[in-house]
């Protein structure tokens, strides 16, 4: 076979890596994965936390089923894509139990309900089933980073604001109960949206990035 | 190799199962430790916030013994357990709270700040979708309420989840649950309500429910009652 001779950074791979950050993200071209965009992007560091899980998840249950690829009976290979995906899931919870406690409270259900983000599913069925364990990890790896970007994106603009702050620091001042107690944006009267805070929001975020995104980008642009 | 045949099929998923499943047992039990002291340590910063303590998490199991002076089980008539066995800060509430109320054993925390005695109450019941629970102080003088803390498993949020935000828990500060300290009959016994529409000033017994928040409300307040009636008897004999 002459791929086995392919480069590790080839063309062909680096469009793998590339492709799900701009022309096919999963979440605004593909809208997948939405449910956990709207959740858990009201603050910056579950986000990140969320999105880091999931690069982990992707990538390892897109190589294990890329290695399985040719052993896993086709009758029963549904479930045993959820079974890697679950018992990944299940470890990135235990460790975030053990060692980021006050995270993993955060993210409580939504650690668990990444079992069900379609991303990953998707990516099993599409990918991973018929490439190779390389070419799997770099899709995996391509198409969390672009869930993560997004992810990120949105709960930057949230927190900012919702809260006024960024990983939990005051960026825009330190807002007292009066006005005149207050420093910097504050001291002029700002006052924060609260309706960033709320679950529709992260969708409407969402929606503004889509269309930021088509308006530099032509070709996704449907007739 | 024939990969769809039945014998085959099995024969993948009984591997694949037993595989993941000792991979799993393995990660749970030798992270249970960590995620236990994790556990604990959060226990103690709650108990601790009620008095008005505020330590981080890693440090609240160093500071706790320093103003926890006593931690007691206690029985429904209000004696304390003196089996050893019984250690009243290992007490599972969401456990203990199933069984009949003179099968329960109590559990309460008695701090010492600044040469001032209080006693801590450890609250478990139900909201309006899982688990709500927390902590009330109580001053010396077996009435007013000096501290209280809530949290809750998965209350909605920006609604019944505000319990855990200072703004509902300050509200207990100063609060009373009898009508006349030093009663502790069932006529003077009038636990602190939450009241929808907000509470009147002059009022001893109520706080502001949380508006779009009634069913979580509502259940804190039975919860309140519940477990603070319980500990009327531990009261009257001290």
């Amino acid at each position: 076979m002459s791929e086995e001779n392919e480069a590790l950074f080839s063309k062909k791979n680096i469009k793998l890596l590339t492709d799900p950050l701009n022309d096919n993200n999963p979440i605004t071209v593909q809208v997948l994965g939405i449910c956990s965009a709207l959740a858990i992007t009201v603050q910056l560091k579950p986000a990140i936390v969320m999105a880091i899980a999931v690069v982990f998840v992707l990538v390892f249950s897109n190589l294990i089923v890329s290695l399985l690829r040719n052993l896993i009976p086709n009758r029963i290979r549904i479930i045993v894509q959820l079974v890697i995906v679950a018992s990944l899931v299940i470890i990135v919870d235990q460790v975030l139990k053990a060692y980021a406690f006050d995270v993993s409270k955060q993210l409580s259900v939504f650690v668990g309900l990444i079992i069900t983000n379609c991303i990953i599913m998707g990516r099993l069925e599409a990918f991973a089933l018929g490439n190779k364990p390389w070419a799997a990890i770099l899709d995996g790896f391509g198409n969390s980073a672009g869930y993560a970007v997004i992810l990120i994106i949105v709960a930057f603009f949230r927190e900012l604001l919702g809260s006024g702050k960024l990983m939990g620091y005051e960026v825009l001042g330190h807002k007292a109960k009066t006005v005149a107690e207050s420093t910097g944006l504050y001291a002029w009267g700002y006052e924060n949206n609260g309706f960033m805070l709320l679950s529709p929001m992260a969708l409407i975020v969402v929606g503004v990035v889509i269309w930021i995104q088509r308006s530099k980008n032509r070709k996704l642009i449907e007739a | 190799m024939n990969t769809n045949s039945n014998a085959y099929t099995f024969i993948f998923a009984i591997i694949l199962v037993t595989v993941v499943a000792g991979l799993l047992a393995f990660t749970a039990t030798s992270l249970k430790p960590l995620q236990d002291e994790n556990v604990r340590n959060e226990k103690m910063q709650s108990i601790l916030s009620t008095i008005g303590v505020d330590e981080s998490r890693e440090n609240a199991g160093n500071v706790y013994k320093d103003y926890i002076k006593g931690e007691f089980a206690l029985k429904s008539d209000g004696s304390i357990d003196e089996n050893p066995e019984v250690e009243a800060f290992k007490i599972n509430l969401k456990n203990e709270i199933k069984k009949d109320a003179d099968q329960q054993r109590y559990p309460i925390y008695i701090a010492e700040v600044k040469g001032k005695t209080t006693y801590i109450v450890p609250l478990q019941g139900t909201g309006l979708w899982d688990a709500i629970w927390g902590y009330l102080a109580v001053d010396a003088d077996e009435n007013t309420i000096t501290g209280a803390v809530f949290d809750h498993a998965a209350e909605t949020p920006g609604l019944g989840a505000e319990i855990r935000e200072t703004w509902f828990e300050e509200q207990f500060i100063g609060e009373q649950f009898l009508k006349t300290t030093g009663d502790f009959s069932a006529n003077s016994f009038v636990s602190v309500k939450t009241v929808k529409g907000g509470s009147k000033a002059d009022d001893k017994h109520g706080v502001d429910a949380i508006s779009g928040g009634t069913i979580t409300s509502d259940k804190l307040s039975i919860m309140v009652e519940e477990r603070l009636e319980r500990y009327l008897p531990y009261f009257e004999k001290n």
